[in-house]
């Protein structure tokens, strides 16, 4: 393998790892709160519907991104309906909105638009358009540092950048901030966040619209800077591959970072090796390449996952006099 | 609000919460039915009458119901251990697997009353065996079986595939599927025994695995209520330091519920795969798997309350399928939506209702028992 093809892998793992990475932080504000989601599937769907809809029909794409981030935030104010001020099963009010979301963005789309539940193909202004970093040019020819920045970092979607941004941000807001005190403290001992007069309500619910937000960025990545429209089931299972891999780092904001890149290196080798001889093994099926993310995803929850500790009230619904 | 829920009698608890549950949910539908600009109630009109209004569509809706048996009751098994088993769809597809081996090796050989229970044993072993890997992962290394259950049917999906155009399609044939099954690997179907009664079910493929089903549903009840491996199952599900304290094997009663609950999805391929298809095809269940936690959760975990639930999936299934022909713009992806709301009202949102249902009856109840003189109303 030279280095042009292995810095076109690492750009993919990049690109792959994107999605994984806003939908990851978006469960780990959720579930450090206590509010196990489950759902972040549904909301990525519903907002990749819903941007790549908006910017269809509007031609703009940041347009398409507040409409989609404005989706994945009703879903999310309906899981925290049901799992905060009605005390519901939290599992089963996630799987419920995946459910809802996977029918919705069909039956919507088809009455839309009429394609068989996609939307139509996006172009120009409706699209995330790949940034230029500064001098990308001017040092391309620079060896090795060159090509990595010239090919690498820069001219990436701009929503590649706030993802990876995002990282110390989150770091900042749960490990330096009043907000992100309480909302630790909220997911590990909501009686002693109340007995100190803060609403474990409001707490658990600004932790839940932040958590559609970012799925909402999920979703427009997906649909408006990875490809160019909406198709039926887009997320693939992503949203619960950043499940997994949230729980893979233990709920903290930097391993989700790796976790989300090594989840997207192995997405981006498992498209590479299809139809390649590979010794030993020989040629590798096309099924076995569509699951291997799956298979991966069990193996690492099985292999490293031992000493998970999840957020002690995490899942469990907040009663006051209990 | 926060004081614990009045326990009402078991007709408000079993039967009226239910149902006001589902009424909400089919509101939201129908709010979704008129945002693709079609009237709900000409939707629901036409669903009933694909359903119920003449005896084929009816025997559809019995044939969809027996699918939703299967997964519902695996779904429910789960849950009574505490467990959530979001892989039935996997565990069907693979069951599928069990069926179309002793079809294709015996069906040319045995009758259809000697393979069936060999049909059942295998579809139940490969549902289980698809749910063992998970249940054991939760078991031994805490992978939380949720995840593990739904990456084990994207797994299966592409296994399936593999096997279908790879080793199981015959040679000289385009399509991914199995030959078809010679006569001792087809269930017979039920038109005989209903034109008894006068009915015609035309094409329906309703066959006897409605029995077969119907008695899992009933030893379902026996093992949950009637045995001490159902008694250590609910125990777990309650509290699973209890079931420890008690000296239960946490482990065993994870890998064994979780098995049971695969093999029933798995036996749903008897239904689909021998009893219509008479071949093993691709996506055979066709999100049967998932229904199975609507149903399961509307009929509260109980087969009296399954059953029924199932009747009503099977018919929005079949009613569902005409709808589409009438009202292009509702595809039988409505189903999924109205899945997730009952999974949402029933299951999630269950508590939105209750305290004012309890209110209500407490209410009625004092106002009927206060002028027999029995001052009773403050206690609660």
């Amino acid at each position: 393998m030279d280095l042009s093809s292995f810095l076109d892998l690492i750009d993919s793992t990049i690109r792959l790892s994107t999605p994984l990475l806003f939908a990851a932080l978006a469960g780990l504000y959720s579930e450090r709160s206590g509010i196990f989601d489950i759902s972040l599937e549904g909301k990525m769907l519903i907002a990749a519907f819903a941007s790549a809809s908006a910017a269809a029909v509007w031609g703009s794409v940041m347009l398409g991104l507040c409409v989609g981030i404005l989706a994945a935030v009703g879903f999310s104010l309906v899981h925290g309906v049901a799992s905060i001020t009605y005390r519901g099963n939290q599992i089963v009010s996630g799987v419920a909105i995946n459910f809802i979301a996977a029918g919705l963005t069909i039956i919507l789309g088809q009455s839309w638009f009429g394609q068989g539940g996609r939307t139509p193909s996006l172009f120009g202004g409706g699209r995330f358009t790949a940034v230029e970093l500064p001098f990308a040019e001017a040092v391309r020819d620079v060896p090795v540092l060159g090509p990595i920045y010239s090919g690498v970092l820069s001219g990436q979607t701009p929503l590649v950048y706030v993802a990876f941004l995002m990282v110390p941000l989150t770091w900042w807001v749960l490990f330096r901030t009043r907000f992100g005190l309480r909302l630790r403290a909220v997911g590990e001992n909501p009686a002693a966040v109340d007995t100190a007069g803060i609403s474990v309500a409001f707490l658990r619910y600004r932790a839940v619209i932040i958590c559609g937000v970012l799925t909402g960025f999920a979703g427009a990545y997906l649909s408006t800077a990875q490809a160019a429209g909406f198709t039926r089931d887009m997320t693939a299972g992503k949203g619960y591959i950043a499940l997994a891999a949230l729980i893979f780092a233990n709920w903290k904001p930097v391993p989700v970072m790796f976790a989300c890149l090594l989840f997207g290196f192995l997405d981006a080798v498992s498209i590479r090796i299809e139809g390649v001889d590979l010794p030993l093994v020989g040629e590798v099926s096309v099924q076995l390449v569509s699951a291997l993310p799956y298979i991966l995803t069990v193996v690492l929850l099985a292999g490293f996952v031992g000493k998970a500790t999840p957020p002690r009230a995490g899942g469990v619904p907040y009663v006051k006099e209990r | 609000m926060s004081r614990p829920y009045a326990k009402l009698p078991r007709w408000i608890d079993y039967g009226l919460i239910p149902l006001v549950n589902l009424v909400v949910a089919f509101l939201v539908a129908g709010l979704v039915v008129l945002a693709v600009g079609e009237s709900p109630f000409e939707a629901a009109a036409l669903m009933l009458r694909g359903a119920f209004g003449y005896t084929e569509g009816f025997g559809f809706t019995l044939y969809y119901a027996t699918n939703f048996i299967f997964t519902g009751l695996a779904v429910a098994v789960a849950f009574h251990g505490g467990l959530f088993n979001i892989g039935g769809e996997g565990q069907a597809y693979v069951g599928g697997l069990g069926v179309t081996a002793v079809a294709l090796s015996l069906g040319a050989i045995l009758p259809w009353w000697l393979n069936l229970p060999l049909a059942i044993a295998l579809s139940f072993a490969f549902g289980a065996l698809w749910a063992f890997i998970p249940a054991y992962l939760q078991a031994k290394r805490g992978s939380h079986i949720v995840i593990t259950t739904i990456m084990f049917n994207f797994i299966a999906a592409s296994l399936m595939v593999y096997l279908l155009v790879g080793v199981l399609k015959p040679v000289g044939s385009m399509a991914p599927e199995t030959r078809t099954f010679d006569a001792g690997g087809q269930l017979p179907k039920l038109k005989g025994l209903f034109e008894v009664f006068g009915f015609n079910l035309g094409g329906a493929p309703l066959n006897v695995s409605l029995f077969v089903a119907l008695l899992a549903a009933v030893l379902v009840y026996v093992l949950i209520w009637r045995t001490k491996l159902g008694y250590e199952i609910r125990t777990l599900g309650f509290s699973p330091r209890a079931a420890r304290y008690a000296g239960m094997s946490q482990t065993r009663l994870i890998v064994v519920t979780m098995m049971i609950s695969g093999g029933l999805a798995g036996m749903m391929a008897l239904n689909a795969v021998m009893g219509d298809q008479y071949r093993l095809a691709i996506d055979f269940p066709q999100g049967a798997g998932f229904v199975g936690i609507a149903v399961a959760l509307m009929g509260r975990g109980h087969p009296a309350g399954i059953v029924p639930a199932a009747i009503l999936f099977g018919m929005l299934y079949q009613g569902g399928a005409e709808l589409a022909f009438d009202m292009p713009a509702i595809s039988r992806d409505m189903i999924v939506i109205i899945q997730g709301l009952v999974i949402l009202f029933a299951g999630a949102l269950e508590n939105m209702v209750r305290p004012g249902i309890g209110a209500a009856w407490q209410r009625l109840r004092l106002r009927t028992v206060e002028p027999a003189g029995e001052n009773v109303g403050e206690a609660r």
